[in-house]
């Protein structure tokens, strides 16, 4: 029997300036192009990544977007109908990449920041030093200052250990597996010069990114892959990760197709089998069992200051408070736009809380209960820009993270098919041919671009709020107006509407 | 032959100083009154030989990398998390979760252990992990278990009566294999599990375990095979392979 499942995309090629340099069969991770006296694609393999495009040198080679002319119909639209037609097909979840692309609210796009005029003195950031310097850790509950013997001044308590960031930003966890070792080493190599962090997801640590150590932080998640005491003292901090924004409540897996000889080496499993990150960590269902493993590691590492990952979900606020109270020094919310390697895409797509209202009501819950300097608060999930950025710290992050951005910067086009291995932009792949693609050096270079354009772009909307510190914008509400909410919204993300 | 008094002492403090101990070349450490202090030999490294009279709490071994525990009692939860190398003996029973995602060394208790019992173990080339359960276990057993070697012999007379192991045994389980000796229900079986019986080689592992295993713990050999013993292996290294459509 057949369906209608016509191709997304279709591959037009201009035979005219063609010169049959087969370049794009090289190129194309899906095997689009074939070879028969001239290029011949098979629309139906097409993703739309643009790399053929992109390298043909010919400029001959335009990819469109195909509608499929059904009915019109604002209820059945062409996704639920394909989709339907998918399943019936092929028994199964249906697979994605990325995170989650419906058109839910974007709440980012509905706050606006405040600036001086007249009566404040704005700050120009060119003449005058901004401090954007970040520390991520446990803050002490008081500070008291002693004067030392020899002159000058002591703190009266040691400082609990912190993690400094040149600039608020850290690259989310992408694992080995996931992503490829080269897209590893560029981020690796963009944490060390930027002074930041990465992190190495839950798929152990190439060899060759030890000497990252002090830009790097290692995540403990519920399969345990690659983890042994060398590898939980290799960076300056752990995570453990029991959730992800983009599939929260559900666990990760790794098919065995793309568990390599070198994956097989990191993740300490046989070449071949699948991964498996079960759904919860079997060791963990209460708070009190969260403590448990958070100092576990804390006594298996000296003491580094432990993150704790969750996604943003409906009673975020309170799992905070408990993970806090369950000795984490840094909390990590993943919002629902959060990307993922693949995840099913009922999951990716109906599930959790956008990352805006979470960050708000959790900054809010930690402060009412006066524990908010016990953590530091990372938020991830989507962040698109630097004003994403600003406006995150604005409603209570100390930094920010950053996951598809960073895989935009090194060449990603959001294709969505992290899942299938063949990315053809090197990055999303094992494949040798294709992850030879990303040298590590030219991705780090276009992640330190990134960086350094939103570092830039933040101190001139500081300057503009006539602030010299990041930290007086942390939890700065006040200088948020927000445009188009409800009053509902408003209330939860503590911001007044615009004109108030 | 050093000897460690943990009467108020906190699990930091008896980290350190065994540590310290295996820093200065002790091979022999006794660690007396312990009760209920968690992490003991987080992440330990080394060769040592450490004795523990009392009861350990949780997480006992945790990240282990090379010693040789031995608990002349009971041990609590989560013993073995995420073990790397070394040995754990415990004479008496054991909790949940034992062996949690352990890759290397062994486990033996010689009397009961709780639920999720070598949950997400795995093998890599020559880490191999082996637990072996002289008592009976609860549900879970081998659950997302995916290598080394697992052997249930509910041959403890303290053992209270009751199935050798809980429901759902293996669920989950995508490699390694698991022995059980003596009748096996095979209603509490996961459905993707597979019961076979040994064959000579199987034999061999389980000849070698069982060797070392009653002489750690000073039980009769040759008891142990008056009753057969059962392999059980998943179906398939890829249980979630056919979930999924592109």
């Amino acid at each position: 029997m057949r369906v209608a499942l016509a191709p997304e995309f279709q591959v037009e090629i201009d035979h005219r300036r063609c010169v049959r340099c087969k370049r794009c069969l090289q190129n194309c991770g899906f095997s689009v192009y074939t070879f028969a006296d001239g290029v011949v694609p098979d629309h139906s393999r097409c993703v739309g990544c643009q790399r053929c495009v992109t390298y043909c040198p010919q400029g001959a080679i335009r990819i469109e977007r195909r509608t499929i002319p059904f009915r019109s119909n604002a209820y059945w639209t062409p996704h639920h109908i394909t989709n339907i037609g998918r399943q019936s097909q092929s028994p199964g979840m249906l697979l994605t990449g990325m995170g989650n692309d419906l058109p839910y609210p974007i709440i980012w796009d509905h706050l606006l920041f405040d600036a001086c005029q007249v009566t404040n003195p704005s700050i120009d950031p060119l003449r005058e030093p901004m401090e954007l310097r970040t520390y991520l850790g446990r803050k002490p509950d008081r500070v008291a200052i002693l004067k030392a013997r020899e002159g000058g001044f002591l703190l009266e308590h040691m400082l609990p250990p912190q993690i400094r960031l040149q600039t608020p930003f850290i690259f989310s966890a992408m694992s080995y597996g996931s992503i490829s070792l080269n897209a590893q080493k560029a981020l690796a190599m963009a944490a060390k010069e930027l002074g930041i962090l990465f992190n190495c997801g839950e798929g152990g640590l190439h060899r060759d990114l030890y000497p990252y150590g002090d830009h790097l932080i290692v995540q403990v998640a519920s399969g345990r892959f690659g983890v042994h005491p060398r590898y939980l003292n290799a960076g300056v901090g752990l995570e453990i990760k029991i959730g992800q924004g983009a599939k929260p409540g559900i666990g990760g897996h790794l098919p065995g197709e793309k568990v390599s000889l070198e994956v097989s080496e990191t993740r300490m499993i046989p070449v071949g089998t699948d991964a498996l990150s079960p759904a919860p960590h079997h060791d963990i269902y209460s708070i009190e069992d969260l403590r448990l493993l958070v100092y576990a590691l804390k006594e298996a590492t000296d003491y580094k200051p432990v993150s704790v990952k969750i996604a943003a979900v409906h009673n975020v606020a309170a799992i905070s408070s408990g993970i806090v109270r369950a000795g984490a020094d840094i909390l990590h919310l993943d919002g629902f736009r959060g990307g993922t390697g693949a995840a099913p895409s009922i999951v990716r797509d109906h599930v959790g809380i956008p990352l805006e209202l979470a960050l708000a009501v959790v900054d809010d819950r930690l402060r009412q209960e006066g524990i908010r300097n016990q953590v530091s608060l990372v938020a991830g999930g989507g962040i698109r820009s630097s004003a994403d950025a600003a406006k995150a710290i604005a409603l209570g992050a100390d930094a920010v993270a950053l996951g598809t951005a960073a895989l935009i910067a090194m060449g990603c086009t959001v294709c969505q098919r992290c899942h299938t291995g063949n990315c053809s932009w090197g990055i999303a792949t094992q494949r040798p041919e294709l992850t030879r693609r990303l040298d590590p050096e030219a991705g780090a270079e276009r992640l330190i671009n990134l960086i350094r354009s939103w570092t830039l772009e933040i101190k001139e909307l500081l300057g503009a709020l006539g602030i010299n510190a990041l930290e007086s914008l942390r939890g700065n509400r006040e200088r948020l107006r927000g445009l188009g909410l409800d009053h509902q919204t408003l209330e939860i993300l503590g911001v007044k509407p615009a004109g108030r | 032959m050093k000897q460690i008094d943990a009467r108020g002492l906190d699990h930091r403090q008896i980290n350190q100083l065994l540590r310290e101990s295996i820093t200065a070349g002790e091979s022999q450490i006794f660690l007396h009154h312990v009760n209920g202090q968690r992490y003991i030999g987080d992440a330990l490294g080394g060769k040592a030989q450490i004795w523990i009279e009392g009861t350990p709490g949780q997480d006992l071994a945790v990240f282990l990398d090379g010693p040789t525990i031995r608990v002349n009692g009971n041990a609590q939860d989560a013993v073995a998390n995420t073990m790397n190398a070394g040995k754990v003996i415990i004479s008496g029973r054991a909790g949940d979760a034992l062996g949690y995602g352990m890759r290397g060394g062994k486990v033996y208790v010689g009397g009961d252990a709780g639920y999720r019992i070598g949950i997400h173990m795995k093998a890599y080339r020559h880490l191999v992990p082996v637990i072996v359960i002289g008592g009976r276990v609860g549900s879970f057993l081998g659950e997302y278990m995916a290598g080394g070697v697992l052997i249930v012999l509910g041959i403890d007379p303290k053992s209270g009566a009751g199935p050798l192991a809980g429901d759902y045994v293996g669920a989950g389980m995508h490699g390694g294999t698991i022995y059980v000796r003596g009748p096996l229900d095979r209603n509490r079986l996961a459905p993707d599990i597979l019961a076979l019986p040994p064959c000579e080689e199987d034999h061999c592992i389980l000849r070698s375990e069982l060797f070392e295993f009653c002489g750690d713990l000073g039980l009769d050999r040759d008891k142990i095979w008056e009753e057969p013993f059962t392999k059980l292996v998943p179906i398939s290294h890829r249980p979630y392979g056919g979930y999924y459509t592109y």
